[in-house]
């Protein structure tokens, strides 16, 4: 079975390179791509109509609720956001309760995610028993089960012996690490970043300094131990000049930032807009310009959504008591194109941040328009501009923060394998 | 008159001329409450509910007597105990507040923005008296109105706020107002206990007593709070008072007919020397709690009033 796609924009991550062509695909995999004479022979043709064909976002850090908060978000509804969204991979983060740091809750999860998900779903796993920082889960068992990487999400693993161990332990595995960069005491209890505006609505707030601090021990333990390792969210300015030293020196050391912190600022929280919660919370306009040009020049590697379904009950509540985290799967790409219509990325290094890099670093095929590469892809017409209402996102939670908002650029299909799972 | 608020959350969203227009009407009823007959009929047939979700004596004693002067019936809520520990939400709180149509609605709260959260959800006049850190509206007006009596005019004045601001609702409010009213505003204390990026709020700022004092017309002491006192943000009670605490060797460096002010209650021999508090030529203290229960009367009259012309408008549209 031959599929053809004609007539579209391609977005190539690897070549970095963006104009019109063709595109085969022979039973779910990528055949061969090209600007002219498209082969003859294909079983179906699809006109693309001009529109953007890129490779499906690959989203490292995707909350679903299952286990424990499904009434918050499904496999089932999460993976319908997905789709829409333009996302063919979510990595799967593990802060669930009880948190996935077991062989067997890992099991759950897989078969959970093959019952109800028609993208890819590749769950991580706890580097620590509970995400509690004190014994490092069965890494080598939960590799064997499926584990594509190890984390302890926002819990960050205050102990740096616990840390230091799991992650030489995690190096002999060749397994993959991703950290919060986050200085756990300096940021206890804060709401904001610290600031004029976090002076003004008197919340309490962590310097920017506290995630420096943080990505500075965990680059000191990668010097120690050699352990691979991916920063979740890098959001200041004053942790880049660490970062590119890091790479410099050889360090196996990547890094991703939030569409959040690419697109919103500390302002956005206004009033004590509890949706505009996030963590590590929302930063300046300094610190924003300064991730979306590391993202740019490949410094941050990718771009992820976080997605955190919340519901109404935890984030109505006084700001310091709300919930943090927002949902993010359906509005990932529009927002993101913000960012290119303002000038700031080019599609390539859009989907270089998007797909081909998080690909990369979980050691996938997927994320590239090249032969032998899966046909997971996304058709969207960068364009078209809507007004977004939370109530009819797909996911269970509504906690946008662009309701109300313009977007400019829409997902008019997307493709897992070959096969059309949106649009 | 144009005082169109619907509540009373802060001093940010308030004009120079809403507060002249709130500070001359709390005058007339400075007059009222030193009078024989202390009572008006300006809240009469209204429900006003005093809502603590912290504990205050002070602050709540004195806006049940406001209401009650202006014949308002007044019922106080302690929330400490009850409700919130039973885990219902503020928003639920609001929606059964709202079946008990309360006219006027006075809120402390432990969290920041959480009366504004409230008044989200209300559909009655809400009164601030105390969000978190954030701010505490009545105070900074009761101070305003102590400093205008004191010194005859509410500008160009050199005026200092001392201590613990970091943590001060009360600071954030006068800060706001103070500015908005042009005076000078200097901030003094450990720059433990100074919010970041204060200097960007057009105040000038000093960890020196003898320097930030030098000429200045008015000085505002704040409360310490005990369980900031060990360690944590200062060394020790002592050392604070040594560097901090007013005596009368650090006003003498303020102006001759400086005044001398604090929200109370006191902590005597930590941010202020007993005597210069109980100093009736310079300590306007007792005032301030005077000028308070004014300051409500006035507030809550006003929130009153415009509550009022919004129905009749809406009625004659209707």
């Amino acid at each position: 079975m031959k599929t053809l796609f004609t007539n579209a924009q391609l977005i190539d991550p690897e070549t970095q390179s963006e104009h019109n062509g063709w595109l085969l695909v022979e039973n779910g995999t990528i055949l061969a791509k090209g600007r002219e004479a498209a082969p003859q022979g294909a079983d179906e043709q699809r006109d693309c109509q001009g529109f953007c064909l890129a490779p499906g976002i690959v989203d490292i850090g995707v909350k679903i609720g299952e286990p424990g908060e499904r009434h918050k978000e499904s496999y089932a509804s999460a993976a319908r956001a997905a789709a829409a969204g333009g996302v063919t991979t979510m990595a799967i983060r593990p802060d669930t309760s009880p948190a996935i740091d077991t062989p067997e809750a890992l099991e759950f999860v897989k078969r959970r995610a093959n019952e109800d998900s028609a993208v890819n779903v590749l769950p991580l796993a706890a580097l620590t028993k509970g995400r509690e920082g004190r014994e490092m889960t069965e890494i080598g068992f939960l590799l064997d089960a499926g584990a594509v990487g190890f984390s302890d999400c926002d819990a960050v693993v205050t102990n740096t012996k616990v840390f230091q161990r799991a992650l030489t332990y995690a190096r002999s595995l060749g397994a993959l690490v991703i950290g919060h960069p986050q200085e756990p005491i300096l940021s206890q209890g804060a709401a904001v970043t610290s600031g004029k505006f976090a002076t003004l609505r008197g919340l309490p707030a962590v310097s920017p300094m506290a995630e420096r601090m943080g990505l500075d021990r965990d680059i000191a333990l990668l010097e120690m131990t050699g352990a691979r390792y991916h920063a979740d969210q890098i959001t200041t300015a004053r942790a880049l000049p660490a970062l590119t030293r890091a790479k410099r020196n050889g360090l196996d050391i990547t890094a991703g930032t939030s569409i959040h912190h690419l697109t919103l600022n500390e302002l956005d929280v206004a009033d004590y807009r509890s949706f505009f919660k996030l963590k590590p919370p929302l930063r300046s306009e300094d610190d924003r310009l300064a991730t979306l040009e590391a993202v740019a020049s490949g410094l941050i590697d990718t771009i992820s959504s976080m997605h955190t379904p919340q519901d109404e009950e935890s984030k109505r509540l006084p700001f310091e008591e709300a919930a943090s985290g927002a949902v993010a799967l359906e509005t990932l790409l529009p927002a993101a194109m913000r960012l290119v219509h303002a000038g700031g990325l080019t599609l390539a290094q859009l989907f270089r941040a998007l797909a081909l890099n998080p690909a990369k670093r979980l050691g996938l095929p997927a994320g590239r328009l090249s032969k032998g590469a899966p046909a997971d892809l996304v058709l969207f017409d960068p364009n078209k501009p809507f007004v977004l209402d939370r109530a009819t996102l797909l996911s269970k939670s509504k906690n946008t923060p662009f309701d109300g908002q313009r977007l400019q650029g829409k997902v008019m299909a997307t493709y897992v394998a070959g096969k059309k799972v949106f649009g | 008159m144009g005082f169109a608020h619907r509540h009373l959350l802060g001093i940010e969203q308030l004009s120079q001329s809403d507060i002249t227009t709130l500070l001359d009407l709390a005058d007339a009823y400075v007059a009222l409450n030193r009078s024989a007959n202390k009572h008006s009929e300006a809240l009469a047939g209204l429900t006003q509910i005093n809502m603590f979700f912290e504990n205050s004596t002070r602050t709540q004693a004195s806006f049940e007597l406001a209401g009650k002067r202006l014949g308002a019936d007044v019922m106080n809520m302690a929330m400490g105990a009850s409700s919130i520990k039973k885990g219902e939400t503020l928003v639920d709180t609001a929606l059964s507040l709202n079946a008990m149509h309360p006219d006027l609605l006075v809120v402390r709260h432990p969290h920041s923005g959480a009366v504004d959260l409230l008044a989200q959800k209300v559909n009655c006049a809400v009164l601030n008296a105390g969000d978190g850190r954030h701010e505490h509206p009545t105070q900074a007006l009761l101070d305003a109105l102590t400093i205008r009596r004191a010194k005859g005019r509410l500008h160009r004045l050199s005026i200092a706020i001392c201590g613990d601001i970091a943590h001060s609702r009360v600071a954030r409010s006068n800060i706001m107002l103070l500015g908005k009213m042009e005076n000078r505003v200097r901030l003094i204390g450990p720059p433990t206990l100074m919010p970041s990026q204060i200097s960007e709020f057009g105040v000038e700022v000093f960890d020196d007593m003898r320097e930030g004092l030098a000429d200045v017309d008015v000085v505002m002491m704040l409360r310490l709070q005990k369980e900031r006192m060990d360690g944590g943000f200062i060394p020790s009670e002592r050392e604070y008072y040594h560097r901090f605490g007013l005596t009368a060797e650090k006003l003498a460096h303020a102006k001759p007919d400086a005044i001398v002010m604090h929200p109370g209650p006191m902590n005597r021999g930590v941010e202020i020397d007993g005597d210069i508090a109980d100093d009736v030529t310079r300590s306007v203290i007792q005032e301030q709690v005077e000028m308070g229960v004014a300051v409500r009367m006035a507030a809550m009259d006003l929130l009153a009033r415009a509550q009022r012309s919004r129905t009749a408008a809406d009625e004659s549209y209707a």
